[in-house]
């Protein structure tokens, strides 16, 4: 029982990362109704561009300016995401959910290949901005600093979307383009721009996700695949479209998961995806979901 | 409307007389690499088609079609492992009963929903059985796979040959065939039954089919089973010619390449899953053994596809062959 608070940590920080990821899927449906296959890929890609940049500049440059870098990752991501929904998903709104999910599951073909080309085929670590930090003794467990500095900007990070998306004009826009795209248009809002920048600000937290747990676990290839799944199955709790329920589905798989682990590790996957199913049978709009 | 009916079918027949037979004397002509090529077409073909009538005549996305494929196989699998069976008959007949079992389960849950909700539903219910087949490698061998050895054929009625490529690249080559001529064939006589009526009724409008009397959700679900039950007929008969079955064929990309080859046939025609699966079968072997890249190919194909030709091939044919008659009398 020792080990606790350690558990509870590690719940918390896998949370963490996985509200990055089902949070900007989440925010993409709910402005543009696109359910996007390639969402994982986008968070493996902020892995590798961090642990590339980080790896580039670790021999000369100060380990605490690392820190700067980890952004990186995540506005590549987001000057991806830019040039993408323009290109490959306006053509696909007006046109049925089956090609939607064809072309982002394309595009995730394309990048996961993108990726071991560039990349080559073996794990990508950058460890050092976890190693420069050390760690603290809690509770008699050793625990790297590092990792609770995730999850302390894993949660900054859902603070300050929520301030964006509730406080901002910007935000307003963003939810007026959601709720309705036609009325939206007719009051004057840009709604191509505010795809584009949705689009993008799903793809930049997918991208920080990646940044942010790329010093903890190296960057490998099928990560997206295997992240995009569990991103579902947060989305698919939470409600498709909210943040909050990302945040709230994000918690609940991060501590399901963590408690699989120990008491039944054969089935913690399994779980997790019947939890999922018999949410969609109980209340298909998610937890949070609106109708 | 039995006169429809009958002109329909001759026509139809009209198509599939000639294929069938350069499929019958094909082992004649081509390396028994190309066969075992056609083979592994053809078995996607059947999976193909039973994913195409909830896609194209139901109006259903599924993304979890892995699922069934991989029960097939490994129903195969087990029964080799566990109950030392070697008949391919019984192969058959045990699959489809695994499979037709799951796919009710299932299927009874996933009918409640359509569109987006059926098709993440679909894909979290696959996992399921990925997860398991991926962690209990006690029972499952996990990622090292299951090995299916060579089976017997109508209880050795057939003499198989002691020479594993002779055996895929003929025996087995023809016994695909014959399950694939059956399948295809009981395909057709359901689209055109007046059971495949009410599917197009319901994917075209679900409303005034329920109005007609139509129980909505009920024929979803036998069109469910039905489409998993021939999925998981193409796992069956993939597993001895694969020689290996893995979770990867439960993974959720493989469901994914599914939908891809219905949609680069067409699912708006009958034929169109069949020459999909075909084409993608010999697109993606090439694509391999062309460059480590093949996915990235795979992937633009697609992209293309979806952006120029959303009808697939067979839909692209029948608008040009439409064009050019239309224009020819003037």
């Amino acid at each position: 029982m020792e080990l606790l608070p350690i558990h509870i940590l590690n719940s918390l920080l896998y949370a963490s990362t996985l509200f990055l990821i089902a949070g900007g899927l989440s925010l993409i449906y709910g402005v543009m109704r696109i359910v996007n296959l390639a969402h994982g890929s986008l968070y493996a890609l902020g892995a590798y561009v961090t642990a590339w940049t980080i790896g580039q500049l670790a021999g000369g440059a100060p380990p605490s300016t690392l820190y700067a870098l980890l952004p990186v990752g995540a506005i590549a991501v987001a000057a991806v995401g830019a040039i993408v929904e323009p290109t490959l998903l306006r053509p696909f709104y007006q046109r049925a959910e089956e090609y939607q999910l064809l072309v982002t599951f394309g595009l995730l073909l394309i990048l996961e290949d993108v990726m071991r080309l560039v990349w080559g085929p073996y794990p990508l670590s950058a460890s050092q901005p976890r190693e420069f930090l050390g760690g603290s003794t809690i509770f008699g467990s050793q625990y790297p600093n590092y990792n609770l500095l995730v999850i302390g900007l894993g949660f900054l990070v859902a603070a300050l979307l929520w301030a964006f998306v509730y406080r901002t004009r910007f935000g307003v826009i963003l939810r007026a383009t959601s709720q309705n795209m036609r009325m939206a248009s007719a009051l004057g809002v840009n709604v191509k721009r505010v795809y584009v920048q949705a689009f993008a600000l799903g793809c930049f937290m997918a991208g920080l996700g990646g940044a942010f747990i790329v010093p903890i676990q190296s960057a490998v290839l099928g990560m997206g695949v295997d992240a995009l799944i569990i991103a579902f199955v947060v989305v698919v709790i939470g409600g498709l479209g909210s943040l909050e329920g990302a945040l709230i589905g994000a918690l609940i798989v991060g501590f399901v998961r963590t408690l699989g682990v120990i008491l039944f590790p054969e089935i913690e996957l399994a779980v997790l995806y019947i939890i999922a199913a018999a949410v969609l049978l109980i209340r298909p709009i998610g937890l949070f979901g609106r109708a | 409307m039995t006169t429809v009916a009958a002109t329909s079918a001759l026509r139809s027949l009209a198509y599939a007389i000639p294929v069938v037979l350069v499929l019958l004397v094909l082992p004649y002509i081509v390396t028994p690499y190309q066969r075992i090529l056609m083979s592994y077409g053809l078995i996607m073909a059947i999976a193909a088609l039973g994913f195409n009538i909830l896609l194209g005549y139901t109006g259903l996305l599924s993304f979890g079609h892995s699922a069934y494929f991989g029960l097939g196989a490994y129903a195969v699998a087990f029964m080799v492992k566990y109950l030392h069976v070697t008949s391919m008959e019984l192969f058959l007949l045990g699959g489809l009963i695994a499979t037709l079992l799951v796919t009710a389960v299932f299927g009874f849950i996933c009918v409640r929903y359509t569109r987006i909700f059926f098709a993440i539903l679909t894909m979290a219910l696959s996992q399921v059985l990925w997860s398991l087949a991926f962690k209990f490698f006690w029972v499952t061998g996990g990622t090292d796979g299951l090995r299916i050895p060579t089976p017997t054929i109508l209880n050795g009625l057939v003499t198989v040959p002691k020479n594993k490529i002779a055996f895929l690249s003929h025996t087995y080559y023809y016994y695909v065939l014959i399950v694939f001529v059956v399948f295809a064939a009981l395909m057709w006589v359901i689209v055109h039954s007046p059971f495949g009526q009410v599917l197009q009724a319901i994917r075209d409008n679900e409303t005034r089919a329920a109005f007609l009397g139509v129980r909505v959700r009920r024929a979803r679900w036998i069109a469910f089973m039905i489409s998993g039950g021939f999925t998981g007929v193409a796992g069956i008969l993939w597993a001895p010619l694969n020689g290996l079955t893995t979770p990867d064929i439960l993974y959720w990309p493989f469901s994914g390449e599914i939908v891809f080859l219905t949609v680069l046939g067409g699912f708006g025609t009958f034929s169109g899953p069949i020459i999909g699966a075909v084409v993608f079968n010999y697109l993606k072997t090439y694509a391999v053994g062309l460059t480590v890249y093949w996915q990235l190919l795979l992937g633009a194909v697609l992209i293309v596809l979806v952006l120029a030709l959303p009808t697939g091939i067979m839909g692209t044919l029948t608008r040009l062959t439409l064009k050019i008659k239309g224009a020819s009398p003037k």
